[in-house]
């Protein structure tokens, strides 16, 4: 029986009269993909006001929105699970390229993330990574008994921490955090034991004035500082997150209007067109432009849970969980740290910031998200 | 693929997984809900602090200080005029190193280690990035150059120009105009401080402080907004401000300046008075000190220089308080006629001494001093101009120091006449009532006599000298001293009505015979010898003059000396030399100026201080060929002078 023609008879049988639509035939979910699309316009709107109407920015950043739709497109159409077959090779592939970017990478503001290979666009492998952990472990936990058991952790966490620490080592300890992150969120959603992750939060805890002596930077020593108290150095270090909260203090409740935003327009917002974009947003469409955007992303991620939910095996349901659990800790991280909530780390708001690799990771992921959703409903009728 | 999972108990796995799906998506909906509640806290609750936070961010209003108004001349020339300074400023912000920048300044310009500590402080206090701070103020064209060569050596540094004040013609008329200095938390409390925001420099003496609101005009506002770089972005709103006026005065800076030479190496001061107006022609006092000096900031040194106890340059010599001597004699003459104490006719028999009735103790004429004689047979005429100290002593007997004191009084002794001169002083005109209420003594007959000859209490100041000198030039007729002769050059002259009343005497024709004996002292030329009184020998003596010439002499005592204790070959001291005086007007016939000149310690009031009233009236009064102008001859002298010339070219014709 082919697929459709079960759907065909599953439709007759519970009565109703659902045909194929062109979405489902193009792997595509909709929900998403409107959701997505909207957040892609309106992001883009906010950075042609906060680059001052700089058409070669715009222009730019559409040629890699463009680009990520097309790759997002292009991942739905294949079926996730042939990937669990790859996945220890492109794990190794990965660490490879991370190894060789301490090495023979280009170096920018004394970080050394990025790699420049003939033939190919300069590109920061630990983007790669972003996909290819959660990927690797979900296949990694997918073919193991859950609740998972202490060895498997164990091995999990090594293959968690080479990439983390490979990351952290360039250094690029906000990268490095967040895919660890991503690797937690597998773990997690494979059945860790609570006990496991309450003594390993404890030790986390107790490892932090370690950390603070021993491994933090001056930098970022200064960032966590500044977030505690800003006053502190308002002419400093405290600027940014200063500022960030007057602009999206001073837009109340409907904002100043779009191309209004003083705080962005007379430079008084740093990375206004990057980390910080969210103030200009906030400045220029207030708090009703904000739950709008928040809206978005939770459309977005309440689409990204279900489809996690509702896929057929452990392999996808992981990996949905991971990249969409992770997609809510870039926002909330970026609103929180442009909102003065956490420190500042370099993260981008997701889709919206300036910045072409960003874009086309993420992307990426919805791709699979899509692949998971489209081709795993049809696994689940093979299963069953 | 189904052989990987045989062994796993699916259920059991979904039911995990989807439990920490949604545990998962609870604490992530959560947090999303605590972003809200953190965006309606800064968004709704604290929208207004933010606001004006974000307003004052960039919102700024800066005062526009209004250029300050030009101060001329009669004659349109510029006394005090605003010329560009330059100053070094630097934005912290764009400089990397700011020591080794500063040690870079410091090899470039004089830039002691007080001026860094200043630039320090006022850095501090900037709460504004990227704005702009002075380091170093009023550069030389040399250090401009310098600092221009070695630009490339200072990012963030650069020279800055600002309008400043400046006096082209320096010390001679500093006393006159007055100078520019830092204003100061008093003189702030005086004006509008909202007037004066931006404003740094205040008028401290002479027109700069008496006109100082005049000049300074309204300030202007603007509000601007800027960028995080402190550059302008917009002009919002703007409010012009309105400049100063600029002012006209009556001063001659050519009598001003003739008068600052004439004076020499002399301490002293000069006013002269425009006859028909009171306006002040000149007023110069020496030594003096460049006014321009203090508006750039007065270093320490040049400060203590300023304030030398015996040359005292700060200290306006014009307005000092001086005993005025036998300048005063044609004034108490004039008491003594029109009160009827005296006539034309009444003449006295002078030994050279002088006893009060009933005292034994001897007065001795000036006369006595120099050759142990006195002035013979003395009416009013001859004292005057011989100035007998004897007559006017006979006489104050008769009048009493209180008639004597109010008639005085009339020609502005004893007060403070002036409408703008912001030092002005009121002298001290002595009576028996002063006396009880400043001293609580009574008065003494013989204090009487020291006041018939200007000398004991009576103090009067140079300006107070010449406008009782204009007044008797007038006949009477009295004019306030004035500087201002009018607001802005296109302006129309004030005319400014007197309030002090006209001196009107019981016989107008007093008048001529005052002025006739005044005259005589410096045309009459009997006797021959130099020490009869006159200043006719160091005045028409020398050469035929044009005009006639009224004036008196004065020799004021600085110290009583005993006649027993007189040496008169000893050289005395300088400081205890007599003052000398001189006061005048002209022409006699037709009078258009009137002065006082004063030299301190002098010595000799006909020989020192004569010759330069005469000079100075020379220059006001001549033309180009050293003949009197014409606008100031007399009536009867114009018609001569027209059928002089008539007849000259009726000869032509024959």
């Amino acid at each position: 029986m082919t697929s459709s023609a079960f759907v065909r008879q599953l439709s007759g049988n519970m009565g109703l009269e659902k045909r194929v639509s062109i979405w489902e035939r193009l792997n595509l979910d909709l929900p998403l993909l409107f959701a997505l699309a909207v957040l892609v316009g309106f992001g883009l709107m906010v950075l042609y006001s906060a680059t001052d109407g700089n058409q070669q920015e715009l222009r730019r950043q559409s040629i890699f929105i463009a680009v990520a739709f097309l790759v997002m497109f292009i991942v739905a159409q294949i079926d996730v699970r042939v990937m669990r077959r790859w996945a220890p090779l492109m794990y190794l592939f990965s660490l490879g390229l991370l190894v060789a970017v301490l090495f023979i990478g280009s170096s920018t503001n004394g970080a050394q993330r990025w790699l420049d290979l003939p033939g190919l666009p300069r590109f920061q492998p630990s983007e790669i990574m972003k996909i290819v952990l959660p990927l690797t472990l979900a296949a990694y936990f997918s073919r193991r008994a859950m609740p998972p058991r202490f060895k498997h952790i164990f091995w999990a966490l090594v293959l968690l921490a080479l990439p983390a620490v490979l990351i952290a080592i360039e250094p690029d300890l906000g990268t490095a955090l967040l895919i660890a992150v991503s690797g937690i969120f597998v773990l997690l959603l494979a059945g860790i034991s609570w006990k496991l992750v309450s003594s390993a939060l404890g030790a986390g805890i107790l490892s932090i004035p370690a950390l603070w002596i021993f491994y933090l930077q001056e930098y970022q020593k200064m960032r966590i500082l500044t977030f505690l108290n800003p006053e502190n150095d308002p002419l400093g270090a405290g600027w940014n997150i200063i500022q960030s909260k007057t602009a999206i203090g001073s837009g109340g409740l409907y904002g100043k209007g779009w191309l209004n935003g003083v705080q962005s327009r007379l430079d008084f917002l740093p990375e206004g067109q990057t980390d910080f974009i969210v103030a200009v947003l906030a400045e220029e469409f207030g708090l009703s432009g904000m739950l709008f955007l928040l809206m978005l992303y939770l459309v977005v991620i309440g689409r990204g849970l279900y489809i996690a939910a509702v896929s057929s095996d452990m392999f996808t349901r992981l990996l949905a969980g991971s990249i969409t659990l992770t997609f809510f800790v870039y926002v909330f991280v970026n609103i929180g740290m442009v909102s003065g909530i956490l420190p500042v780390v370099g993260v981008p708001l997701p889709l919206v910031s300036l910045g072409g690799t960003s874009i086309v990771t993420l992307m990426l992921g919805f791709g699979i998200l899509m692949s998971i959703h489209s081709h795993g409903k049809t696994a689940f009728r093979y299963v069953d | 693929m189904l052989d990987d999972i045989t062994l796993k108990d699916h259920n059991l796995e979904r039911r995990i997984f989807l439990s920490r799906l949604l545990i998962g998506g609870l604490i992530a909906g959560l947090l999303i809900a605590f972003l809200i509640i953190r965006l309606v806290y800064l968004q709704v609750y604290q929208h207004e602090y933010y606001s004006t936070v974000s307003d004052n961010n960039r919102i700024y209003s800066q005062a526009i200080v209004p250029t300050r108004g030009l101060i001329y001349d009669r004659n349109g020339v510029l006394l005090a005029d605003n010329k560009p300074s330059y100053n070094l400023t630097v934005i912290r912000e764009n400089v990397p190193d700011l020591d080794a920048s500063l040690g870079v300044i410091q090899n470039l310009i004089e830039l002691s280690a007080e001026d860094i500590e200043e630039f320090t402080q006022r850095q501090r206090r900037r709460n504004v990035p990227f704005s702009s701070v002075p380091v170093a103020f009023n550069l030389s064209e040399d250090e401009i150059a310098r600092l221009a060569v070695n630009q490339f050596r200072l990012p963030g540094f650069q020279v800055e120009a600002q309008l400043v004040r400046d006096y082209p013609l320096g010390a001679p008329v500093a006393h006159a105009i007055g100078y520019l200095s830092s204003i100061t938390e008093q003189e702030l409390r005086q004006v509008n401080a909202e007037n004066y925001a931006g404003t740094h420099q205040f008028g401290k003496t002479g027109v700069e402080r008496f006109y100082e609101q005049i000049l300074h005009g309204q300030v202007g506002y603007q509000i601007v907004e800027k960028n995080a770089r402190g550059q302008i972005m917009n002009v919002l709103d703007r409010n012009d401000p309105v400049p100063g006026e600029d002012l006209v005065l009556h001063l001659d800076s050519e009598l001003q300046l003739a008068a600052w030479e004439a004076l020499g190496d002399m301490r002293g001061g000069v006013v002269a008075l425009d006859v028909n107006t009171g306006g002040v022609l000149a007023m110069v006092s020496k030594p003096a000190f460049d006014p321009n000096l203090f508006v750039g900031g007065i270093s320490q040194r040049e400060y203590t220089a300023l304030n030398d106890p015996v040359r005292t340059p700060l200290f306006n010599r014009a307005l000092g308080k001086y005993s005025p001597g036998s300048t005063v004699k044609p004034f108490v003459g004039l008491a003594g006629l029109d009160t009827g104490v005296r006539n034309r006719e009444y003449e006295i028999e002078d030994p050279g001494y002088f006893h009060l009735p009933g005292d034994s103790r001897r007065y001795h004429d000036w006369t006595w001093w120099v050759n142990e004689s006195g002035h013979q047979r003395v009416n009013l005429a001859k004292a005057i101009y011989q100035s007998c100290d004897i007559y006017f002593w006979d006489m104050a007997v008769d009048m009493g120091i209180d008639r004597m004191s109010q008639f005085m009084g009339r020609f502005g002794f004893g007060r403070n006449t002036s409408v703008d001169i912001s030092q002005a002083s009121a002298g001290t005109l002595p009576s028996r009532e002063w006396k009880r209420e400043n001293l609580g003594q009574p008065w003494y007959p013989g204090e009487t006599l020291n006041s018939a000859i200007g000398q004991g209490y009576t103090e009067a100041t140079p300006l107070q000298l010449a406008t009782a000198t204009m007044v008797m030039a007038n006949k009477g007729q009295w004019h306030q001293p004035i500087m201002l002769r009018q607001v802005g050059l296109e302006g129309e002259a004030i005319q400014h009505q007197s309030a002090i009343p006209d001196v009107n005497l019981n016989n107008p024709d007093d008048w001529n015979y005052i002025h006739q004996a005044m005259q005589d002292v410096v045309h009459k030329g009997d006797g021959g010898y130099r020490n009869n009184g006159s200043a006719y020998p160091y005045i028409a003596m020398l050469e035929q003059m044009p005009y006639h010439m009224a004036g008196k002499s004065g020799t004021a005592q600085v110290v009583g000396i005993a006649a027993d204790e007189f040496d008169r070959n000893a050289e005395v001291a300088e400081r205890y030399r007599d003052h000398a005086l001189f006061i005048a007007f002209a022409p006699v016939e037709n009078p258009q100026i009137a002065l006082a000149v004063f030299i301190e310690h002098g010595e000799g009031g006909s020989s020192v201080a004569g010759p330069i009233a005469k000079q100075l009236l020379d220059v006001y009064l001549l033309d180009e060929f050293g003949q009197l102008k014409q606008e100031y001859m007399s009536e009867s002298a114009l018609q001569q002078l027209s059928s002089l010339q008539q007849a000259a070219e009726e000869g032509e014709q024959l």
